[in-house]
């Protein structure tokens, strides 16, 4: 085979900004996957790529906004979501998409984080969480495991974590799921599934940082995290998030755990709307 | 009508067509009045959980394509500071309404202040510019506030209108304009698709803007970029060259955005600088003294940044000296000083949230007037 003259493209060359290579991301890490899966179930969805806007935070899971060929907004810490919410409110049209990692969508952003899930809004939220601050050189999060090692919790962690889904039920979002980087096809097709909700839509990808998390925590390596998550994960479909908890000493259950409907809130405002003006708007126009 | 009613009408008729905010006293009429009324016209009204997320979506919602603005006060304004950053460095055009309350802290929520003066210049972190009007009738909370959205526009910016409690729970009569006997400015779109540079500048300093799901597949970002706005954050040269970009389309332009209401100021020795509420005292306290025959003049700041500092050097070659009267505890007065090269400046600072009255004005002129310079 003459190798000069083969020329192969990868499937996401036109979505992934190769000029922008490489990226911040630390070899092994799993945001890499997260990113190719949540850009092939775009593909796969056949959506118009022209309206589809990915909005991140800050943080290593925040860069994702960086290397994508789509409309992106990398917010400030924390914002993300009601920023998504200010593009969808304006144009309903938009598929708007904010994936951001854990320290960000439940630490500083955790109130916008469960008043968009109580309110209902038509975003779909894709947390990758690392169990750790992976940028700022691995600090505890509101996600890390109880007893965990961490640059700020070097004794071992005393706080406990957050139930991601349970708290996105709890909040009111219509549907929530959770994988790890283990699972990318089952993951694929979850997002196509949340692509096509209208509503908040939450899912979860366990992806541990594998510089820090991992190494405090003498997970081993790339290979190493990927077996320990395929061994220790669980399929329960439909389970009550309640029981979903993370814990070192607990299987990690994943699956599609709510698929629920209610009124979604662009479309009550745009009701509104149309009560109080006559006018039926596909989106908002400013005056003037 | 109210002045904070009036400031509702005023968005309306600047094309404004999303609210975004949460309660705080004295602003909430704002809120309650674009509740109703937006939805009226084709536009959104949502109260926020905090004012974090209020700046945040009407970011979201201008680089969307809509005019949005969100309405406040001090306290509210203080956690305003992360976004409107992240405005300035994505120039992205909102308008911020700080109806001033006594601070610090919760201080004062139902009484008038003038203390925030200073913190919408420097409150938010790195080198930046901001544009601030100053309104001191109920008629100028109407105009101002369209005044703000077209500023936002042109220069795509965050504006903020910096009114003070009297004036926003003032009572006068007001004049609402249509929307085709105003000039209303909007955003200069891009031309063509083609090798288009999202955070390239015209002459003007200031970039087209494209908005999301038009196709140019933008990228947006907080961090230092380039004019592809792709981030480029350690490069010394790029920082440089965006941030002195983005001050200098206020500064060189400070010209065509300054305005000042100037009244017996031909032949003025002593010259009251006020703006707001405190201004309406000092008019009547100016007037009073040019019947007595004294040589005074108003000079009413309608907008306080950028500050009008040739302005003040120009003053400074007639004027014998400068009264400054504010209702802090020294904030403009501060830039007064440092604008009119060593001329005697005197100040009459007021805190607690009455009005100074134009007795209290008149006798301090009465003093400068008698001293010897």
């Amino acid at each position: 085979m003459n190798f000069e003259d083969h020329e192969e493209t990868h499937p996401l060359d036109n979505l992934i900004l190769s000029e922008r290579m490489p990226h911040i991301w630390c070899p092994g890490c799993g945001i890499g996957i997260v990113l190719n899966c949540y850009l092939r179930a775009l593909i796969e969805s056949n959506i118009d790529l022209n309206n589809v806007v990915v909005v991140s935070g800050i943080g290593c899971t925040g860069r994702i906004a960086n290397y994508v060929a789509l409309d992106s907004f990398h917010t400030t810490h924390g914002r993300a979501i009601p920023i998504a919410m200010g593009v969808k409110i304006v144009k309903p049209n938009l598929k708007v998409v904010v994936i951001s990692g854990d320290g960000d969508l439940f630490a500083i952003g955790g109130n916008h984080f469960i008043h968009a899930a109580r309110r209902n809004v038509d975003l779909l939220v894709i947390c990758v969480n690392n169990f750790n601050y992976g940028m700022t050189g691995g600090q505890v999060g509101p996600t890390t495991p109880f007893q965990s090692v961490t640059t700020t919790t070097p004794y071992g962690n005393i706080e406990h974590p957050f139930n991601l889904p349970y708290l996105a039920t709890a909040a009111g979002a219509v549907f929530v799921a959770r994988w790890t980087i283990a699972q990318p096809f089952a993951l694929i097709k979850t997002i196509k599934k949340a692509l096509q909700k209208s509503g908040f839509s939450f899912i979860e990808v366990i992806a541990p940082c594998i510089t820090l998390y991992a190494r405090y925590n003498r997970l081993g390596g790339p290979s190493e995290v990927l077996k320990y998550l395929l061994q220790n994960s669980v399929i329960k479909n439909g389970i009550d998030p309640a029981l979903v908890d993370i814990d070192k000493d607990k299987k990690i259950i994943v699956g599609e755990f709510i698929d629920r409907d209610r009124p979604e809130l662009v479309k009550e405002l745009y009701r509104i709307i149309k009560e109080q003006s006559g006018l039926e708007l596909k989106s908002i126009v400013s005056g003037g | 009508m109210q002045g904070d009613e009036a400031c509702a009408e005023g968005a309306i008729v600047a094309g404004c067509r999303v609210f975004a905010g949460y309660p705080i006293t004295p602003s909430t009429e704002i809120a309650e009045r674009l509740a109703i009324r937006l939805p009226q016209v084709g536009g959104v009204f949502i109260q926020m959980e905090d004012e974090l997320s209020s700046i945040a979506l009407i970011i979201g919602a201008s680089y969307a394509g809509a005019k949005a603005m969100t309405a406040t006060s001090g306290p509210g304004m203080s956690l305003f500071m992360e976004n409107i950053g992240l405005a300035f460095m994505t120039e992205t055009p909102i308008v911020i309404v700080n109806v001033m309350r006594g601070g610090p802290s919760t201080g004062q929520p139902t009484r008038a202040s003038q203390g925030d003066v200073m913190q919408a210049k420097w409150g938010s972190h790195g080198d930046y510019e901001i544009i601030a009007l100053s309104p001191f009738s109920v008629q100028e909370m109407f105009d101002l506030t369209i005044e703000a959205f077209n500023l936002a526009e042109k220069f795509r910016t965050p504006v903020v209108l910096l009114a003070d409690e009297i004036v926003g729970h003032m009572r006068e009569k007001v004049v609402i304009k249509l929307p085709e006997e105003v000039e209303i400015v909007n955003r200069k779109k891009p031309l063509s698709k083609e090798s288009f540079l999202p955070f390239k500048p015209d002459e003007d300093l200031v970039p087209p803007m494209a908005c999301f799901g038009e196709g140019f597949k933008i990228h947006v970002t907080g961090l230092t970029h380039d004019f592809s706005g792709f981030p480029s954050s350690v490069d010394p040269g790029v920082h440089w060259k965006l941030v002195k970009r983005l001050c200098d389309k206020i500064r060189l332009n400070s010209e065509k955005i300054i305005k000042i209401d100037e009244r017996f100021m031909e032949d003025a020795e002593i010259i009251v600088v006020a703006y707001g509420a405190p201004a309406r005292s000092s008019l009547r306290a100016v007037r009073i003294a040019r019947e007595k025959g004294l040589k005074v003049g108003l000079c009413r700041l309608i907008t306080l940044w950028p500050f009008p500092q040739r302005k003040f050097l120009e003053y400074a070659k007639h004027a014998k000296a400068f009264i400054v009267v504010e209702m802090n505890y020294g904030q403009i007065v501060r830039e007064v000083e440092r604008c009119v090269q060593g001329k005697p400046v005197f100040f009459l600072p007021k805190m607690g949230g009455d009005p100074h009255t134009p007795n209290e004005i008149l006798n301090l002129i009465y003093e400068v007037n008698e001293d010897e310079f």
